[in-house]
């Protein structure tokens, strides 16, 4: 029981610094996942190229290289800038599929009542294609969005103070990891599962 | 309001509605002026053409029924004049002007999809007010019309309610009243009734019926249910491999099909092939039947409509050819096959190697297969099929 009331604390402040991150991630994610998405749509190749990557590089090296690699280009990031860009970029690709996927499932019947209607293809896009796209994929989006709060434990390489950077630091010096580790697991799992009730709390 | 030149049409579309139950339109017209005209019209898609020339007119307020079987050519037809796909060739006017070139919106046309096409992530006023919403119209003038035509087709109570959360028949009505509140020149309807059951499907016809009736609306509509076409056209265009077939109104493509495909199409028919020699029409199997007097001089086929023959009691003598309403044609047979559906009972009849099918009312007494009988084809159960038109399109 002390052990809790004395590694919480720190671990709360450092889960924050997690769903913070995530949070941007996952709204960068959405964010450019569409215009990503309408380019893999149009066979684009500089959209296709980009998921590509973005889907075939771990996270973890794209971590490194945004971090390590882009100063010898002269670009120097603050940590919590690549990182946060990193996991935005990275979930972008994934959002880019999940909204094709979505774009899928739009009827073509709604996009023609839609043209004759009056509307430009960015309203389409905007008030047809999205709305009704987002409402199928929101399992997918919530499902991605969890993962992308798990792989957030992995933005510590570049010395960002997240949840599991903590349990890290807090089992190194208390010497008692299994307890360390297992407060972080629970407050992980907590996170996801408020995430998960929000996902079910809305109806479809 | 604009100058009226002749054939075109001139009217202001904020009197063009009149408030009220139902939707109707006062436009002042040229009389002899078609409402819609497709010329030639052609889509092709590689070698194949989908639509090959297709010409129709189409007065105000008419409503024409494309018919035809899948990959007739009938949607693609619809989807050219919605403006979804451009003509290779041929030109289509609406009031007089060209509008192949225009996109969907500036064609003034509502249309309803065959799967209702709904934006399921809004509510039955919210798909029925968007058009007007994108048409720039103040806010209290679209609730007001919303109100109006949701009314109009019994859905008032349903106006907050998701198309997930409404049965096919309803998700139609709310269709049917988004393409209406914008006040079209044109209404085109794709196999509207296509995806509901029989029942809903009998009261939908009419519910589209009246409403076509109240708004006094040009209307074309797409599709292979017969029954369909002949209960709301005005006229129906029979549709064959991207040609237009035959165009006449209901009863005349039922009794007198002029063209083979619309006998055949239409169902409930036997065609039998046959040529003409010495008064009477000669089968394949050398059946000599007399030719009337109204008969055509080179008839190339029969048509027996089901519904129209009787069967009497085999008869040794040959029929008298007194005033009987059964004197056309006679001819000994054996009831091969008897159905008894609800209002009908349908039987397979042989006439020598041929077989016939007839169609009585389920009231009468039921004839055992295997009954000699006498096949008697009164005037209008008959019609015959010319040398010329079997081969030949027909515009409309």
């Amino acid at each position: 029981m002390d052990f809790i009331a004395e590694a919480l604390p720190p671990m709360l402040w450092a889960a924050g610094n997690t769903v913070w991150i995530s949070a941007v991630g996952i709204a960068l994610g959405l964010v450019l996942g569409v215009p990503i998405a309408v380019g893999c749509e149009a066979r684009r190749a500089w959209a296709l190229t980009y998921v590509s990557f973005f889907r075939g590089v771990p996270l973890l090296i794209q971590l490194m290289l945004a971090y390590y690699a882009l100063p010898f280009l002269g670009i120097d990031l603050p940590a919590w800038f690549a990182a946060t860009a990193t996991l935005g970029l990275c979930c972008a690709a994934y959002m880019a599929e999940i909204i094709r996927g979505g774009f899928a499932l739009v009827q073509k019947g709604g996009l023609e009542a839609a043209r004759l209607l009056g509307l430009t293809p960015r309203q389409i896009l905007l008030r047809i294609r999205l709305p009704i796209a987002l409402q199928a994929m929101r399992p997918a989006v919530i499902n991605e969005a969890i993962l992308i709060v798990k792989a957030s434990s992995l933005i510590s390489v570049v010395g960002i103070l997240e949840l599991t950077r903590s349990a890290q630091a807090i089992a190194s010096s208390t010497f008692e990891p299994l307890p360390a580790y297992a407060l972080c697991g629970a407050i992980y799992l907590a996170m996801n599962l408020l995430l998960m009730m929000f996902a079910r709390g809305r109806p479809a | 309001m604009r100058a009226s030149r002749p054939g075109t049409l001139s009217f202001h579309p904020a009197r063009a509605w009149r408030r009220g139950p139902g939707f109707a339109y006062s436009p002042v017209v040229q009389e002899n002026a078609p409402h819609l005209r497709l010329d030639r019209l052609t889509k092709r898609y590689g070698s194949q053409a989908a639509v090959d020339g297709v010409s129709l007119s189409v007065d105000r307020g008419e409503c024409i029924a494309l018919l035809g079987p899948s990959g007739c050519g009938k949607t693609t037809t619809l989807r050219l004049v919605a403006g979804f796909i451009m003509p290779d060739e041929g030109r289509i006017q609406l009031d007089g002007k060209s509008i192949e070139r225009s996109p969907p919106h500036r064609r003034q046309i509502g249309m309803v999809f065959q799967n209702y096409a709904l934006f399921p992530h809004m509510t039955a006023a919210d798909n029925v007010g968007f058009g007007l919403e994108m048409r720039d119209v103040s806010r209290a003038e679209r609730d007001k019309r919303v109100a109006e035509a949701l009314s109009m087709v019994g859905l008032a109570h349903l106006a907050d309610r998701y198309p997930a959360r409404m049965s096919g028949g309803q998700q139609q009505r709310v269709a049917l009243a988004r393409a209406l509140v914008i006040r079209p020149d044109l209404l085109l309807l794709d196999e509207p009734l296509s995806n509901l059951d029989a029942g809903l499907r009998v009261e939908m016809r009419e519910e589209i019926a009246r409403l076509r009736a109240a708004a006094g609306i040009t209307t074309l509509f797409v599709t292979h249910d017969q029954e369909e076409a002949l209960a709301l056209a005005d006229r129906v265009a029979v549709m064959d491999r991207g040609r237009i077939v035959e165009c006449a109104s209901p009863a005349e493509l039922t009794e007198r099909p002029r063209h083979l495909f619309t006998a055949g199409f239409l169902g409930a028919r036997t065609v039998l092939a046959g040529r003409a020699a010495d008064g009477h029409f000669v089968l394949e199997d050398g059946t000599a039947l007399p030719l009337p007097e109204d008969a055509p001089e080179r008839p190339s086929h029969l048509v027996l409509r089901a519904a129209r023959l009787w069967l009497l009691p085999a008869l040794e003598a040959e029929l008298p050819r007194g005033p009987l309403p059964y004197n056309r044609l006679a001819l000994p047979a054996v009831v091969t096959a008897a159905t008894r559906l609800d209002d009908s009972i349908h039987y397979e009849v042989a006439v020598g190697s041929r077989q016939i099918r007839v169609h009585r009312p389920s009231a009468e007494l039921a004839i055992a297969p295997g009954t000699d009988v006498t096949l008697a084809a009164p005037p209008e159960a008959v019609s015959w099929i010319e040398d010329f038109t079997a081969a030949t399109g027909a515009s409309a």
